[in-house]
């Protein structure tokens, strides 16, 4: 596995969905879309109120905090190898000295980056707000730690499932949009599994997040095992399986 | 729009990379109004609909400023000027790209041994065997479907062989060697596969990060120098020509030095000034013992650029130098024209190393000879011992495009 290669690969994706007005625009808007609706609930909720309605609201928020780095990926993960041979660009670069892990692991990576920053970006910008405009029954829920943990850890983890699945899916798909509302629709099903801390179904802490994480862990090394093993040039190019 | 412009050039927003020093203090600014405005705002009911503004606000600037800078990207199919000739800069730029290499006593550049490939009922190539020597540029022809890039991508380790062994520069052809070959050769596709928003420098410099170039910076001006496009470095791929584009993928191929390059249709499309550029460059690669593997269907082409051909469909029909493969296809002829009728050619015509003869109209003859050297001297004083007339006595000339349509019957182009 050379290093470089991997980083040449993530600079180049970096460069190319940059100056991609489309990616950039939905990148842009997705999460405001998101977060607008539920940001308001949290803000109406007074100092008053018990707190179920704010555990509520702030599972709602939280959520589509988390929805957030699983439909960010398929805007770009999708086009990654079905975009490139429909482009024409997929044959010159497995003419180079490139490995199929690496190119898999640059276009992961270009993709990872932008997708958790922007997850971050979002959860800071809500932690702020809250700090400083919500009521304090809302603060205590938000700021409360294995809350903290588990959007901290499921942002990433949950990123990489959907990138995964994404690329996964460009791998063996004939169209970019095909890949793209396939790779939204499997990036889905992971979050019922963290709505149960999102929304309190089960009694949150520390252990509890990090087991989840543990679990959405595993989860990513075996798709990144079965998309390595998709990945066969012959097919890419040539549109049969050898 | 002068405003927008200064944004944009800072690039803030979501499109998000701040360029300059303004678009970090314009962000963290940004930031700081909103917290501020947020803060104030604690307790009031009229903290929704500000908030419902910023976000407003924040998606407007990030997209007004964010992401591509629209105009750049906007392809072409305007002619480009008429590229300049070929320049000893460019020769330099060449010769100190590719390191001269010594004349061949490691064997074949490529090896290919009875290799086959099926695509489930369909036969693409079928038991091929020819070899390549080490600084030949070697000319690989046959109709759309034949099996020739199927050939290159086999030997290039893009797919694999259902049956049938092969060497390409030095290794042999195997899942393990892959990379190593592909580290040695260098394949241009017929589609010049270029990433159309980046810049011709960027396209170059992936490339050379996929190599591992030693020297990345010095290689691509190297390589750019090479096919003369060092001014269009910071062009946006998508804003070239056709023309220019084949010339970046040539620039590419470049880039690593290898000793075995494959060129699959590289004046594809290309008007002629801009292919006599290639085969310039090829005729250079030649020079520094490069070894060119030259898939074309331009017959002209191969006769001028190669050292030997090889024509494929499906199987190799025939392999040899283009003289070679004239002398073996088509009997000798010398053609005679008199100004009147011969009135007894038979006589005329029964010399030494006469083999037959033919009349081809009144007074043109096509004369069969074993050798034509000794032939048309004899054929002369004949002619003119017999009183004739003689307008002219030549050989008659065959082309590569006769042997190959000799070879292929184009009614039976292979599917693709």
């Amino acid at each position: 596995m050379s290093r470089r290669r991997v980083a040449a690969v993530v600079r180049r994706e970096v460069r190319d969905f940059r100056r991609n007005r489309f990616v950039i625009v939905t990148m842009a808007v997705t999460p405001v879309v998101f977060l607008i609706t539920p940001m308001i609930t949290l803000f109406k909720i007074p100092d008053s109120t018990a707190g179920s309605p704010a555990r509520g609201a702030v599972g709602v928020i939280s959520l589509f905090l988390l929805i957030v780095p699983t439909v960010i990926p398929p805007v770009i993960a999708a086009y990654s190898v079905v975009g490139e041979r429909d482009q024409g660009t997929l044959e010159p670069v497995l003419t180079s000295p490139v490995q199929a892990s690496e190119l898999l692991l640059g276009k992961a990576l270009a993709v990872f980056i932008p997708s958790v920053a922007i997850a971050y970006v979002m959860y800071a910008i809500v932690l702020i707000s809250v700090r400083f405009g919500a009521a304090h029954v809302v603060r205590d829920v938000v700021f409360h730690p294995p809350q903290l943990i588990a959007q901290i850890l499921f942002a990433p983890l949950l990123a990489l499932w959907s990138i995964w699945a994404c690329i996964g899916i460009s791998t063996r798909a004939t169209d970019v949009r095909v890949a793209q509302q396939l790779g939204t629709l499997a990036g889905l099903p992971l979050l019922a599994f963290t709505s149960l801390i999102s929304f309190q179904l089960v009694t949150p802490s520390v252990p509890l997040a990090a087991g989840l994480a543990l679990a959405l862990l595993a989860l990513d090394i075996v798709g990144w095992r079965i998309v390595s093993q998709l990945f066969d040039p012959e097919r890419l190019i040539t549109g049969r399986a050898r | 729009m002068s405003t927008l412009n200064w944004f944009q050039r800072r690039r803030i927003g979501l499109g998000w990379r701040p360029a300059a020093w303004q678009g970090w203090v314009i962000t963290v600014l940004a930031v700081g109004a909103v917290i501020a405005v947020l803060t104030l705002l604690r307790g009031s009911s009229a903290r929704i609909p500000i908030a419902i503004a910023i976000f407003a606000a924040y998606a407007i600037v990030a997209l007004a400023t964010g992401g591509s800078r629209a105009p750049d990207v906007a392809a072409t199919d305007e002619p480009e000027a008429v590229p300049a000739p070929r320049t000893d800069k460019q020769r330099r730029a060449l010769r100190t790209l590719t390191a001269r290499r010594p004349s061949s006593d490691a064997g074949p550049a490529v090896l290919v041994e009875h290799l086959t490939k099926r695509f489930g009922d369909r036969l693409a190539v079928d038991d091929v065997s020819f070899s390549v020597e080490a600084g030949e540029v070697f000319g690989f022809l046959g109709p759309n479907g034949a099996g020739k890039t199927t050939t290159v991508r086999m030997l290039a380790t893009l797919i694999a062989p259902t049956a049938g062994t092969a060497r390409v520069a030095g290794m042999q052809l195997a899942p393990a060697t892959g990379v190593e070959i592909r580290k040695r050769i260098s394949v241009m596709t017929e589609s010049p596969g270029l990433y159309l928003r980046l810049t011709v420098a960027e396209n170059l410099e992936y490339f050379a990060g996929l190599y591992e170039l030693a020297h990345p910076r010095e290689r691509i001006e190297q390589a750019l120098a090479a096919v003369d496009l060092a001014a269009r470095a910071g062009d946006l791929c998508g804003s070239l020509s056709k023309g220019l584009r084949q010339r970046v993928a040539l620039a590419r191929t470049l880039l690593s030095d290898p000793a075995v390059v494959f060129l699959d249709e590289p004046t594809s499309g290309l008007d002629p000034v801009a292919s006599r550029e290639v085969h310039d460059l090829i005729d250079g690669l030649r020079g520094q013992g490069v070894t060119v593997f030259l898939t074309t269907h331009r017959l002209e082409e191969a006769e001028r650029l190669c050292d030997r051909v090889a024509i494929l469909n499906t199987s190799l029909r025939t392999i040899g130098r283009p003289d070679e493969l004239r002398d073996r296809l088509f009997t000798k002829t010398l053609v005679v024209r008199t100004a009147a009728p011969l009135p007894s050619p038979e006589a005329v015509f029964a010399v030494a190393g006469v083999d037959g003869w033919r009349a081809d109209g009144g007074s043109r003859y096509v004369v069969t000879v074993s050798d034509a050297r000794l032939a048309a001297p004899e054929l002369t004083r004949a002619l003119v011992d017999a009183g004739a007339d003689v307008l002219s006595l030549a050989e008659a000339q065959h082309s590569l495009e006769d042997v190959y349509l000799e070879l292929i019957d184009d009614t039976a182009e292979a599917p693709q």
